[in-house]
């Protein structure tokens, strides 16, 4: 067992020092720029990526030479537009290897992608004194449309509790389980605290019950590893604009039978099969879920941002992610009055802190005076703060583009902080 | 002087590290909350208002430097003030962090002009410098509903 963890931490520790960090920011314009009279440091990526040249001269290239509208004519853009279109589909079933293409629903993002759960499964399947767990980590994307739902079924809403590391307490959720809970969703990755989630082990106790579990995986796309397939989840919800693609798009995997079982989300063009004032019949998956005009520069320029994280491999961005992750909780916890919020075991890109008697927005603003682009606030996760009694933290995410330079220049600049508004 | 010392200036500092009226008032006669919910900053206000005049001001609650700063500097300016001498000065300081109080202008701001001139040129702070002065106006027309900077 050591000799592997032994092997394990080598090939870890190969992969991180043939990491060319200096190469892959060559791809990234925006980091060229100067703010405020210094060189930009970007550590807000869990907020939304940065974007490489590639896909940024992908979706110009589809409004240069390729814009038409898809699913609709027979000329020559159309079905250039529609096959482009289309073959991003695949490159996102493939990135989170779905069986089929017709699982991936293109959506505006994460949050659309849950709505579209909770209203069109939730109208089918939950009803009155049925039961929607979530946990005490997740976002407001994976909150309200839940609450919403259980507002207009009168089902109930539970919440999985988490401790003070901001670990998931995974046998109180056992207890949770029975008959009248009808979904799961949890976050895969916590944008607040950076805790991963082991969304398999909830999955699997969740089937043992036949429940489906829907997984949040805003901030997991871009950092670890997603196989739909080994997790066995029945439903996955990501945004293009945190995975190096564009703003505007995102997906839904589901599960082709649960697909095929709910009723439409929004109603439109596109989505039907036949439409006369008595009776429309829907379109097949994925189509079914596509009303209107779609983000089809986005969906290409999302195709072509997985195509660019895959060249560098998902594998090596985690590892070379999480060394930057650990040295950072080094540097930045070794400063006096810093004290950090999730701490898990298992953890990535994420490093929220608070500073002895400075609020989290004054930490904001004096680093952006130098140059440093953090989060400062609640991070659209309200519950997360109450939890630990804070209203607000300041955060640093990282991304396989930031390097440990930046976190040195992040740690001279909390001690600016310090010395500005220190009392 | 940089970007922070404009910004962060020596009465904001101090006054924002250690307010003044920084007190819940048992003789209150108007309580009001207000609430930043972009960034949670949250205060009580409390008015002792004797006909017209306001007696006794307190506030209680967390926010960021420039929220408490400036929540204690108003404290500080309407105690003893009449209802429209308040609202006067709310105008003024209304105007003055979204830059349309000409620096020579007769106003009533005092020392508070100076501390805040430089708002106009950092609106992603207005809000923090703004909440206290419109839990202030909230409070004098006797709203009940919390009030937001949103």
């Amino acid at each position: 067992m050591q000799a592997v963890l032994e092997v394990e931490v080598q090939k870890m520790q190969t992969i991180v020092a043939q990491f060319d960090v200096d190469r892959i920011r060559e791809d990234f314009p925006i980091l060229k720029q100067q703010i405020h009279g210094r060189p930009l440091i970007y550590f807000d990526s869990a907020a939304t990526s940065q974007k490489p040249q590639v896909v940024i001269d992908a979706t110009s290239r589809f409004y240069e030479e390729q814009n038409s509208n898809v699913h609709r004519g027979v000329h020559y853009l159309s079905q250039l537009a529609t096959r482009e279109y289309e073959d991003a589909r695949v490159k996102i079933q493939r990135f989170i290897n779905a069986a089929e293409s017709h699982e991936i629903i293109y959506t505006r993002g994460t949050t659309e992608s849950i709505n579209l759960v909770a209203h069109s499964y939730g109208r089918k399947f939950v009803h009155e004194g049925d039961e929607i767990i979530i946990s005490a980590m997740e976002h407001h994307s994976n909150i309200v449309p839940w609450q919403l739902l259980c507002e207009q079924t009168g089902a109930r809403l539970r919440v999985i509790p988490i401790n003070d590391a901001g670990e998931l307490l995974i046998e109180e959720f056992a207890q949770m389980l029975n008959s009248r809970v009808k979904m799961v969703a949890v976050a895969h990755l916590s944008n607040a605290l950076g805790t991963i989630n082991p969304v398999k082990r909830i999955i699997e106790l969740a089937h043992s019950r036949d429940i489906p579990v829907l997984v949040d995986g805003a901030q997991a796309a871009p950092h670890l590893k997603v196989d739909v397939r080994e997790l066995d989840c029945d439903f996955y919800a990501f945004s293009g604009h945190k995975t190096c693609g564009p703003t505007g798009i995102g997906a839904l995997y589901g599960k082709s039978h649960w697909l095929e079982s709910m009723p439409p989300f929004m109603g439109g063009g596109d989505m039907i099969a036949s439409v006369s004032f008595e009776k429309t019949t829907y379109n097949v998956l994925p189509y079914k879920f596509e009303a209107g005009t779609p983000n089809i520069a986005g969906a290409i320029g999302l195709g072509v941002a997985i195509d660019y994280l895959s060249s560098i491999g998902l594998d090596r961005i985690a590892a070379y992610e999480h060394e930057l992750l650990e040295y950072a909780t080094e540097v930045i916890g070794a400063i006096p009055g810093i004290k950090i919020f999730g701490t898990a075991r298992e953890k990535a890109s994420v490093l929220s802190f608070t500073l002895d008697g400075i609020h989290p927005h004054d930490v904001g603003t004096v680093l952006d005076d130098q140059g440093i682009a953090i989060r400062a606030g609640h991070h659209c996760a309200q519950p997360v703060m109450k939890r630990f009694g804070v209203p607000a933290t300041a955060r640093a995410s990282f991304a396989f583009y930031n390097t440990k330079e930046e976190i040195d220049a992040l740690a001279e600049g909390i001690y600016q902080v310090i010395e500005v508004l220190g009392q | 002087m940089n970007r922070t010392a404009e910004l962060y200036t020596e009465v904001i500092n101090f006054h924002g590290a250690k307010p003044r009226n920084f007190k819940q008032l048992e003789t209150a006669t108007h309580r009001q909350e207000g609430f930043n919910p972009l960034c949670g900053d949250h205060f009580t206000l409390y008015l002792e208002l004797e006909g017209d005049v306001i007696k006794d001001v307190g506030f209680q609650g967390s926010g960021c430097r420039i929220s408490t700063a400036s929540a204690s500097m108003m404290t500080a300016a309407v105690k003893g003030k009449t209802r429209k001498e308040a609202e006067l000065l709310f105008d003024e300081f209304h105007r003055l962090v979204r830059g349309d109080l000409a620096s020579d202008s007769d106003h009533h701001l005092g020392h508070i002009a100076a501390a805040f001139s430089n708002m106009p040129n950092r609106p992603e702070r207005v809000k923090c410098a703004i909440l206290s002065w419109h839990t202030l106006r909230a409070a004098l027309e006797g709203k009940s509903e919390p009030v937001s900077t949103e």
